[in-house]
């Protein structure tokens, strides 16, 4: 949502470009955030914690959410020490920038598919410091060489037949020094790195209910909010009449807050009962007022000119116009909602020392922490973050102005009642509630030579930044282009001696956000469809146009081959049927999806069968990476299906999953997976698997049908037979 | 005053007689395993088992709930909540798993009636439960399993 005052914001910006957004931002591996509680733990840094219960906690800076990150940390960390998987525990890290910021974002924060790829080295360092002096500790203790002292599955033991726990060794290897640099394993020494199946640490909590989730935090005396918000983006409260909600039985208090009109009550569903009873009056003054068809209408008159150019090679207009053939083609794409399965919350409550403390699923907690102590006029230290598991995000719990921390504070400092609140969102608040993935229109022309070439393409790109004004500008927008609206366009892999991808960025007034895999939810389709319809033009066969392409890229086409290969490419289907693919790097990962499509019974694709393949440099956990591609695939084929937030009047026309329809179990098509093997560092696996399969079925509908699909969802657009 | 049965334990309700059963097990009953998804029966994450079938608890109003034995995911104890359970994390089904007490309910409840159930069969019971995560595969392969498991 809007950012509610303007000191927060500035001051907000001010912190923040101290940080400095700066990528290698140092880390102190020396750390003791966590140093030893007088009892025995061992605490070599701030990842690492061993109690002489002999159990491993790894410290945790990345939210899970569902991507894997507790026990991806859990395995670097168990690896490099030879511990026992069951000894090994996950603990999420407080908020504490100096500590915890992610490598690349210089902030404490998860997201860009970043968790494992920016704590790679840092982990294993932190793992091999904490083996050193294990080691040390037991040498000295039985008086030994440390060359003869091995570890196996948490043991400690020496050729004498000395053996002790992790767990007995704590209290000494605590005050026992060890002299770095610490190096890591040899990836042949690895037990746990790459092993195929290792129970993820945090599965079976999610079996039993115990779990626990922001929604789920009690404390004594706390209080639920529910806030009633406007249905024009960015309107503000003009009056509101509480009498009947504060007749509610449960309503506590009812106030204005800059997100809306707050009601406090002992439970959610009195909560609830009282905002229905609200009378609020809205000043829409200056909202955004035009229908999602009418943004798409100016987006498509901006297409017809350049924009500011990301990228130009050679000369894409004398190719296209002096071609022999010429494609052209006007891609939409709609709002998305990130629909997460629990909404939007945060539980905050005062803390002995004045200050006060977030619980919540915090994905960028140095924001959040930044923002809530300007709303509430604390120092940034004064606010603690507790980081809870969270019901998915895909990008929704990641706002650069800190929502979550922001709307909880503004109710905290104005809230009469000094005990915890627990702020809920409703799945309409969530749907209604803007940060969706913005409108885009794409178009593009392209040309084939006379010798079957493609000799010249060239995209328009416009799309609202939601880079711009928050923190992340300076990063994020260079040149006067918003990265994040033209990566996967502007850094087209295809060998186009003739190319340009330019963007206009549009000022529209619905707050949006990064939707899993970003730029590449639109790139990914516009760029793999267009190269299948000028294959079509050329008369090549769209996996050898590709082969030939890529020759260059030899990991894209690394996935290409061993997807086309396990799908069978070229093999004969049954009648009503036909493949399609797409390949698509993001976060520098590299997924290529083969699909067969028939036509469904509602006259929609029914997608028969997906073959996947990826390559994200070394697997640190198969079974992690596999199950992110088959539910990344299958959250990208949901939007693909179904999945558009319309404005009318500038008001969100879809409230629920009634309205906003997800993917569910019988549309779920069957997966099968293949990883390619790698030893380079690892890269993002959370969103690389979301962009090629929309792509993927448009290809393999425009061969079933000859319908070539240009407007998402495919529910909304031409593509029904 | 209702009287209804939660998990095995006689409990009593008399506030709001509209109030959700999800609500009453959640901010009441202190079990907060069932969730909240959507509160109009559209995603399946608050499922329990009311009289021994699954329901979405977020649209069962208490009123409705007189002499009720309820079952949420914290005292489901069966040999079908064991097998689906035993399947759920052989395969690691669950991501996020904010969905996933829904998802099992609504699987045990599949199994009861239903011990060898086809793709299709899985599909029409499960059609209500939504997983953003999308989990579905491994659902279905889970679902499999427990079926396995209770015949062996």
């Amino acid at each position: 949502m809007n950012i509610p005052l303007k000191a927060s914001r500035r001051q907000f910006l001010q912190s923040s470009s101290a940080l400095g957004l700066v990528i290698g931002f140092h880390l102190p591996l020396a750390g003791r955030a966590l140093a030893a509680e007088p009892g025995g733990d061992f605490a070599p840094n701030a990842f690492i914690r061993i109690a002489p219960d002999n159990t491993v906690t790894a410290i945790c800076k990345h939210i899970e959410f569902g991507q894997g990150p507790y026990t991806g940390v859990a395995t670097i960390l168990a690896d490099e020490l030879d511990a026992d998987w069951g000894q090994m525990r996950v603990e999420s890290a407080p908020a504490d920038v100096k500590l915890y910021a992610n490598a690349a974002f210089g902030i404490q924060g998860t997201g860009g598919s970043t968790a494992m790829a920016s704590s790679w080295d840092q982990l294993r360092a932190a793992g091999a410091e904490a083996r050193a002096r294990i080691i040390a500790a037991a040498a000295k203790k039985w008086s030994v060489d440390p060359a003869s002292i091995t570890i196996g599955k948490g043991v400690v033991k020496d050729a004498s037949g000395n053996s002790a726990t992790f767990g007995e060794l704590a209290e000494l290897a605590q005050v026992t020094e060890v002299k770095g640099p610490f190096t890591p394993k040899q990836p042949d020494a690895w037990k746990l790195i790459g092993a195929a199946k290792l129970p993820k640490v945090d599965t079976v909590e999610k079996t039993n209910g115990k779990a626990l989730y922001t929604i789920d935090v009690k404390m004594p005396d706390m209080l639920t909010c529910v806030i009633e918000r406007p249905s024009r983006f960015n309107a503000k409260v003009k009056s509101f009449d509480a009498t009947a909600a504060l007749a509610v039985p449960g309503v506590k208090e009812v106030f204005a807050v800059p997100q809306g009109v707050a009601v406090l009550a002992t439970g959610y569903w009195a909560a609830k009962n009282g905002r229905e009873a609200l009378k609020v009056e809205w000043d829409e003054t200056g909202t955004e007022a035009r229908s999602s068809e009418q943004i798409i209408k100016d987006y498509v008159d901006l297409a017809a000119k350049q924009g500011t150019v990301a990228r130009n090679d050679g000369n894409a207009d004398a190719a296209i116009s002096g071609a022999a053939k010429v494609v052209e083609a006007t891609y939409v794409f709609p709002y998305l909602a990130h629909a997460p399965m629990e909404p939007n919350n945060c539980v905050i409550h005062r803390t002995d020392d004045g200050g006060v403390e977030l619980v919540f699923g915090s994905q960028l907690q140095t924001v959040d922490q930044q923002v809530a102590a300007a709303v509430l006029g604390l120092k940034p230290e004064q606010v603690k973050i507790k980081t809870l598991l969270a019901g998915g995000s895909f990008g929704r719990r990641a706002t650069p102005a800190g929502d979550m921390a922001a709307e909880a504070a503004a109710v905290l400092k104005s809230a009469k009642h000094q005990g915890p609140i627990k702020v809920l969102w409703s799945r309409e608040d969530d749907i209604k509630g803007g940060r969706y993935r913005p409108i885009f229109v794409h178009k593009l022309r392209g040309s084939v030579d006379k010798d079957g070439n493609i000799s010249g393409w060239d995209q328009v790109i416009v799309g609202q930044s939601f880079m711009k004004g928050s923190p992340f500008e300076a990063g994020m927008i260079k040149d006067g282009i918003d990265q994040t609206m033209v990566e996967g366009a502007s850094t087209l892999p295809y060998q186009i001696p003739n190319l340009r991808v330019s963007a206009h960025m549009a000022d529209v007034g619905v707050p949006t956000l990064w939707w899993r895999s970003v730029g590449s939810t639109h790139t990914a389709f516009s760029t793999e469809t267009f190269l299948d319809q000028l294959a079509e033009v050329a008369g090549v066969d769209p996996l050898e146009i590709r082969r030939k392409l890529l020759a260059k890229h030899p990991r894209h086409l690394g996935v290409l081959n061993l997807a086309a290969e396990k799908a069978g490419w070229g093999t004969p289907l049954p009648q009503g049927r036909a493949r399609g693919l797409a390949v698509h790097e993001s976060f520098k990962s590299f997924v290529a999806h083969v699909v067969e499509v028939s036509v469904g019974s509602d006259g929609l694709p029914k997608v028969e069968r997906v073959v996947v393949a990826a390559d994200c440099g070394v697997p640190i956990n198969p079974d992690v990476i596999t199950a992110q591609l088959e539910g990344g695939m299958g959250f990208g084929l949901s939007a693909a299906m179904f999945a558009s937030v319309d404005l009318e009047d500038g008001r969100v026309v879809q409230s629920n999953f009634n309205d906003y329809r997800v993917l569910r179990i019988n549309e779920m098509p069957d997966v099968e997976v293949h990883i390619v093997p790698s030893k380079e560092n690892p890269t993002g696996i959370g969103e690389p698997g979301t962009p090629p399969i929309a792509p993927a079925i448009a290809n393999a509908w425009a061969k079933l049908t000859g319908q070539h699909v240009f407007t998402l969802p495919f529910s909304h657009s031409a593509a029904k037979a | 005053m209702i009287k209804l049965t939660v998990n095995g334990n006689p409990v009593e309700f008399d506030g709001d007689p509209s109030m959700p059963l999800l609500w009453f097990l959640r901010d009441e009953q202190g079990l907060t395993g069932t969730k909240f998804g959507c509160g109009i029966a559209q995603c399946g994450a608050c499922t329990v088992h009311v009289n021994g079938e699954p329901r979405r608890s977020c649209v069962s109003p208490m009123e409705t709930l007189d002499g009720a034995d309820i079952t949420t995911i914290e005292g489901a104890a069966s040999k079908e909540v064991e097998a689906v359970r035993a399947a759920w994390i052989a395969h690691d089904v669950p991501q996020c798993g904010y969905c996933q007490s829904g998802q099992i309910m609504s699987a045990v409840g599949l199994l009861s009636l239903n011990p060898k159930p086809t793709d299709e069969d899985i599909d029409l019971a499960m059609t209500g439960n939504v997983c953003r995560c999308c989990t579905y595969h491994r659902i279905r392969t889970a679902i499999h399993d427990a079926a396995q498991r209770l015949e062996g």
